[in-house]
């Protein structure tokens, strides 16, 4: 009992920097290494790496995300990118806090007309009311034609706005619902 | 040369698997340079290719997940972080120098970017890197020690928080922090990054070059090449960290050297870097005594603790 | 110029710091000395809104002086491939024969007829009027030009000589633009204009190339896209189009705004740069919308085949030859209903709901408390983000609430928050600034109840298509007609994004949605309803395969990384890298040329011209489309196949780019004064828009806005990001020690700006990088500040947007964030506190 307690404080010391330093394995001060340095390894190793782009300006960065156990744990420059060739820009180099954020929403809020609070709801409530809501004031405020009855086919009630940050595919949808709802007032940041 | 338009059909690649590549040729990629324990590695910072945009700064803080320093507007340029410190370990100086009246001159014999009357500096500091570090040389505990990229580095589950290392550095790099977690803190030239085969996360980032990661002597080799060529297109360029070899007046022979050199095109001081940098007193080892006390001490509290856990 | 290119694409700026180093000149013209200007080799400051003049005095020094009369490079890239040598009609007027108005002006809008080739004429196929089109004022280019152009071949004289030759127009045109007089009105030094001049035209020519970068700063003024027109005329004249290292490169702000553009959510346009139909008779069928929309010749001569393969895409089944495909079911636009004139329209109690998708207007909206309010008077609102931004908390957070000038009790709008899924979280595309497609993979699931905006755009639409599956409404026909069944995957049951982007690629028909027949050119698409193509642009990019996700770079052109719409093309008009007989104009500078043993265009890129016509192939525009083209005309969008110099039609304020002064200005226009602005500025005589007028002693300063390297736009994507967040941590105005000192403002102390719109409380920024400028005798001062700054998030601050004005240029209705004009005082006004201040 006694002698493996011995021995392991003697362990202990052993691997103590300073003694080792001063046993002489100076100047080959790696030696003063601790265990959590000698094992220090990046933290992308052991992580799946998937292909992205950065989503700030229009220059179009690759940017490789890492990823363990379903969660992100580092993002970096696409090396293979001829864009930007493993570099980045400071919004570049933010994206895993843009996306790893305590300060993203992650729960459906709602406000009621002439209300002073957000109170919480269910994502599919928000849904359901949502499309009541669009139905209502488009089937409403639906314009055949002109006065002139020239055919206009539109409601001009409804709005939608926002499409540069998005993907291309979402914008495509977008318009897509849009003509077949008639609603022409969609924008995007390429207006402003 | 391929067919346009045709070559470029390819699979829709979901993922790619790092270790395929092998992580440790990634330096090679983004650097140029595969590394290799036993060499040593640093910074060469070209502060006419800096842009000012401080990717280095942030591409730190994300790769070392360390805190914001606090949101205050400093009023000093575009700079707000302010200096190297605990949570900053790159930090982007802006000087601006403005002495001309107007923006007046017709064709300049000079490039505008180098123009001493109108001209704004940036440089992206960092730690030096010392060949022979006053913080190492003053650290009693072992907790920083030079790595065998011949970086130094500070072993956070060894530091005490002593913090003599603080005022040993000629350049206020390393600093405790105080409000986390009391243990001194500075660049530790991504040595996790390094064991794995990366270049530094700010070199890695920086878009335009102005951080160049690399073996000491090759990037010595390179910076000596471009202040000639700077020389030559009238840029009164000079080397700092390099001792005896361009670096005019400023002189780094005392730490023979800095791992983390820098490329000025005017005074040290200018850029906040001491032209002579110097340890606290040079004819001394107080670390190593220091290192003695503190061991004793620490032999005795193991052994008071093994006498008492019997 | 009209960019901040080291600051807001610093990536994109390390191909510019290369060129650099390896000795090209970096010329920055801007009105502050910013981080660009810090890395230029040459710089001028500018006065904000007087690029055209700038550039006029470069185009007049260029075409007067003795290299480019004499260089045979500039006179043969000229005569081949611009229309430098058409004829216009006789009974064209230019500005200096009418005070600043061209010919063709009628009251409030022109009427481009003397501005056409002689001996040609604009029709239309059925009963409109042209004057009814004018009068619409939509953005839509040919809002004022429908119809084809008849007549021809446009007149030429080969010697450029003929006084009605469009270069002698242009050598009049700009011939009052000195460089004094450009000095005067720019407040940049003459010796320095002539100088950046000089520098052009030495870097330009058979072995350089010059190539312009603008932004927002050009974009965003009232003379906008005559600002790009502008530089489009100075970089043909030096023949720098369509060649290596040439070229304009608009650099784009967003990741996708480039593909919101191309498949845009934009109200005017369809996929592909198809426009929306109008309730006009022109409009009335789908034959007449295709005769009036495209042309006879060039690339759109196929615009029956984008239309019917996008309805085909919209409809299915539904779209046939007896039904024109489905075309009655579009709804049609009447009059300008883009971004400013919706929130007109909002204001004013005319709108009931809206959907917010990653866009910001409470802060990011010129005139930012008219946006609130108009917020506050829907009745419904959905706001998506990833971040709890401005316009969702507007009724609660706002200035105007804080300061309990608005009570939220009294503000009806209902207002849904959704969380957002992000770029790490879903799968999609984005085009970049250089039309590069480039896909993103998922590598996480969105965080709790976030969602991709395709997820709530699919869902939503499987509601509403749900609800009016039973009706007989005829509301509902086209709703009912339109394929909505996307497959969706996982237990979020998030969209499939491939076959999303297999629909914009377009396929076969008919159809087996589970084995779709992919296109793999544009070339391929049908007019008679055998293919389907969600945008005709983007055909090609997923022919089997998602050339979008390939990742195969090499050192040059990569066409192997991402694919480049059209056709993957990396370069367009690439054909005028190879002289008129089709050999490159020099070693240094080849690209593309003809091959006389394969008997085709060969290179480092796809040719942007049809691949086996030989360089002396004869013109022959009664062939129509490109089988009409001669070998030397390079410009395959354009009916002539060449650029243009002079625009017949396409802009709605002019053939040529004339100096207004912006709309809000200090001084008179010295070169117009009758019609000192551009004379079909949008503007919106509303209340809470007031404007300044032309040296309104209320408002003495120019204030430009801008964005910083560590923000992005309002903020909404980096204020709740610590580590941008402390690089710049407060809003700021930059003014120059001598304003500073005059009106007895500290570096570091409150300032508050004040214009007619609102007040804007910051923190000055005292800096020597601002200098007063000489601008007609008088010592102008201009300030800046940046926009990006709000009352959520981690740093707040002042939005500049309190301060712009709704105001409008008129061929794409974008305000002008970049010039107007400011009054400073010194400390934090107390009526105006700076919400969220510690």
């Amino acid at each position: 009992m006694g002698r493996s307690l011995l021995r392991r404080a003697s362990a202990t010391l052993d691997r103590w920097p300073v003694l080792r330093q001063l046993a002489g394995e100076d100047p080959d001060r790696a030696a003063a290494a601790s265990d959590r340095t000698r094992e220090l390894r990046p933290r992308t190793d052991e992580t799946r790496t998937v292909a992205s782009v950065c989503p700030y300006c229009a220059v179009g960065c690759g940017t490789a995300v890492h990823v363990r156990e379903g969660r992100v744990v580092d993002v970096e420059g696409d090396p293979r990118s001829p864009i930007n060739q493993g570099t980045l820009c400071p919004k570049g180099a933010d994206i895993f806090q843009y996306a790893v954020n305590p300060n993203r929403l992650t729960t459906t809020l709602y406000r009621a007309p002439r209300g002073t609070r957000w109170e919480r709801v269910s994502l599919a409530w928000a849904m359901e009311r949502i499309a009541d809501r669009l139905q209502d004031t488009r089937d409403r405020t639906w314009t055949a034609a002109d006065r002139e009855g020239r055919p206009l086919r539109h409601t001009t009630a409804v709005g939608m706005l926002g499409g540069a940050a998005l993907d291309n595919e979402e914008n495509y949808l977008i318009k897509k619902l849009c003509v077949g709802l008639g609603v022409i007032g969609v924008e995007n940041q390429a207006r402003i | 040369m391929t067919a346009p338009g045709h070559a470029g059909v390819a699979h829709g690649v979901r993922a790619w698997d790092r270790h395929d590549a092998g992580a440790a040729e990634q330096a090679q990629q983004t650097s140029g340079t595969a590394i290799t324990p036993g060499r040593a590695y640093g910074f060469f910072t070209d502060t006419t290719l800096c842009i000012g945009c401080k990717a280095c700064e942030v591409a730190c803080k994300q790769w070392n997940q360390l805190p914001s320093d606090g949101f205050a507007l400093s009023g000093h340029s575009y700079d707000n972080t302010r200096a190297l410190g605990a949570t900053t370990w790159r930090h982007v100086s802006f000087i601006e120098q403005f002495d001309g009246e107007r923006f007046e001159t017709g064709a300049g014999a000079t490039e505008q970017w180098a123009d001493p009357a109108h001209r704004w500096l940036l440089l992206s500091d960092v730690c030096k890197h010392c060949v022979e570090a006053p913080c190492l040389e003053a650290c009693p505990t072992g907790a920083i020690l030079r790595t065998e990229f011949d970086t130094v580095y500070v072993q956070q589950d060894v530091c005490n928080g002593c913090g003599y290392c603080v005022p040993a550095c000629p350049f206020g790099v390393v600093e405790v922090d105080r409000q986390r977690d009391g243990k001194a803190h500075k660049c530790t030239l991504c040595y996790d990054r390094l064991k794995g085969g990366l270049e530094p996360a700010c070199a890695k980032a920086c878009p335009t070059d102005s951080i160049q990661f690399g073996p000491v002597d090759e990037l010595r080799e390179r910076a000596k090449l471009r202040v000639m060529e700077l020389r030559g297109r009238g840029v009164p360029a000079y080397l700092y960290g390099t001792p005896g070899v361009l670096e005019n007046e400023a002189d780094t022979s005392r730490l023979r050297g800095l791992n983390c050199s820098f490329l000025l095109i005017d005074r040290p001081e200018v850029y906040n870097l001491p032209p002579e940098p110097r340890r606290p007193s040079d004819n001394t080892a107080p670390g190593l005594l220091a290192s003695g006390l503190a061991a004793a001490g620490l032999v005795a509290a193991a052994l008071l603790a093994f006498w008492s856990e019997r | 110029m009209g960019s901040n290119f080291a600051e807001c694409h610093p990536v994109g700026f390390r191909f510019v710091m290369l060129a650099r180093e390896k000795g090209a000149e970096v010329i920055h013209v801007d009105p502050r000395f910013t981080r660009t200007s810090a890395c230029a080799t040459k710089y001028a400051q500018i006065r904000a809104g007087t690029d055209i003049a700038f550039l006029g005095a470069i185009i007049r020094h260029i075409l007067e002086s003795e290299q480019w009369r004499t260089d045979p490079f500039f006179q043969d890239y000229v005569r081949h491939y611009t229309n430098a040598a058409t004829l216009i009609e006789e009974d064209f007027r230019d500005v200096a024969d009418l005070g600043g108005l061209f010919s063709g002006w009628r009251q409030d809008y022109y009427c481009p007829d003397t501005w056409q080739y002689a001996g040609m004429q604009r029709v239309l196929n059925l009963a409109d009027r042209q004057e009814e089109i004018c009068r619409l004022k939509t953005t839509q280019s040919w809002g004022m030009h429908a119809g084809r152009t008849v007549g021809g071949p446009p007149r030429r004289d080969e010697s450029m000589q003929h006084p009605r030759c469009v270069l002698q127009i242009l050598r009049r045109h700009f011939a009052p633009y000195t460089a004094d007089e450009a000095a005067r009105i720019c407040g940049v030094p003459a010796e320095r204009i002539v100088d950046i001049a000089d520098t052009l035209l030495r870097n330009s020519g058979r072995d350089r190339t010059s190539s312009v970068a603008y932004a927002v700063g050009w974009t965003q003024h009232t003379t906008g896209p005559q600002m790009i027109a502008c530089s489009a005329i100075l970089q043909l004249l030096l023949g720098n189009i369509g060649r290596p290292g040439g070229g304009i490169q608009p650099l784009r702000g967003h990741a996708t705004i480039q593909g919101s553009t191309d498949i845009p959510t934009l109200y005017d346009l369809l996929p592909g740069y198809l426009h929306m139909p109008t309730h006009l008779p022109i409009d009335v069928g789908l034959d007449t919308y295709v005769w009036n929309e495209g042309g006879a010749t060039g690339v759109w001569a196929h615009t029956r085949s984008y239309m019917v393969s996008l309805l085909k895409s919209y409809y299915g089944e539904h779209a046939t030859a007896e039904n024109e495909f489905g075309y009655q079911w579009l709804p049609r636009i009447h009059r300008d209903f883009s971004h400013m004139p919706m929130f007109v329209d909002m204001h004013a109690g005319r709108m009931e709901g809206f959907i917010l998708m990653g866009q910001n207007p409470a802060v990011g909206g010129p005139n930012a408390r008219f946006h609130r309010e108009a917020l506050g008077r829907l009745k419904w609102l959905v706001v998506r983000d990833l971040f709890l931004t401005e316009s969702a908390t507007f009724w609660e957070r706002a200035p105007e609430v804080q300061a309990g000038e608005v009570r939220p009790e009294d503000i009806e709008t209902e207002v849904f928050v959704l969380p957002a899924a992000s770029v790490l979280e879903k799968d999609g595309s984005f085009t970049n600034t250089h039309r590069l497609i480039q896909w993103h993979h998922s590598a996480v699931e969105p965080p709790g109840e976030a969602r991709s905006d395709a997820w709530f755009v699919v869902h939503l639409g499987r509601r509403l298509k749900a609800r009016a599956a039973g009706s007989a409404a005829e509301r509902d026909a086209g709703l009912r007609a339109l394929t909505w069944d996307y497959p969706v995957h996982g237990p979020l049951e998030e969209p499939d994004m491939d076959y999303v982007l297999r629909e914009i690629n377009g396929y076969r028909w008919p159809d087996d949605p589970a084995r779709r027949e992919p296109l793999e050119t544009a070339l391929h698409l049908a007019d008679d309803g055998s293919t389907a193509c969600g945008c005709w642009i983007y055909c090609g990019v997923h022919p089997g395969t998602n050339r979008a996700a390939s990742r195969e770079p090499d050192d040059y052109v990569s066409p192997g990384w991402g694919f480049a719409w059209p056709n993957n093309i990396r370069l367009l008009y690439n054909r005028c890298s190879a002289d008129p007989s089709g050999q490159p104009w020099s070693p240094h500078k080849k690209y593309v040329w003809w091959d006389e043993r394969e008997r085709r265009w060969v290179g480092a890129d796809v040719p942007d011209f049809p691949p086996d016509k030989p360089p002396d192939a004869p013109g022959d525009p009664s062939l129509g489309g490109l089988e009409g083209f001669a070998g030397d005309w390079p410009f395959v969008m354009k009916p002539d196949g060449r650029a243009w110099l002079f625009f017949p039609n396409g802009m709605k304020d002019g053939p040529m780019p004339t100096h207004y002064e912006p709309w809000e200005t200090p001084v008179e226009n010295p070169l117009y004064a009758a019609h000192g602005r551009n004379p079909e500025t949008r503007i919106w005589e509303v209340a809470g828009n007031a404007y300044h007028g032309i040296g309104d002693p209320r408002f003495p300063f120019v204030l430009t806005t801008y964005r910083l390297t560590e923000h992005h736009t309002g903020g909404g994507m980096t204020r709740w990001n610590s580590w941008l967040a402390e690089l710049q941590p407060e809003a700021f105005v930059e003014l120059s020690p001598e304003l500073a000192g005059a009106l007895k403002i500290a570096n570091g102390g409150w300032v508050t700006v004040v214009t007619a719109r609102g007040r804007a409380p910051a923190r000055a920024l005292v800096t020597r990088r601002l200098r007063p400028l000489r601008v007609m005798g008088r010592e102008i001062h201009q300030v800046g500040m940046p926009w990006h700054f709000g009352y959520e998030g981690l740093v707040r601050g002042s939005a500049a947007n309190e301060l712009v004005a709704l105001v409008g240029e008129p061929n794409v209705t974008i305000h002008e964030g970049k010039v107007l004009t400011c009054n400073l005082v010194a400390g934090r006004d107390g009526a105006a506190e700076r919400p969220g201040a510690p």
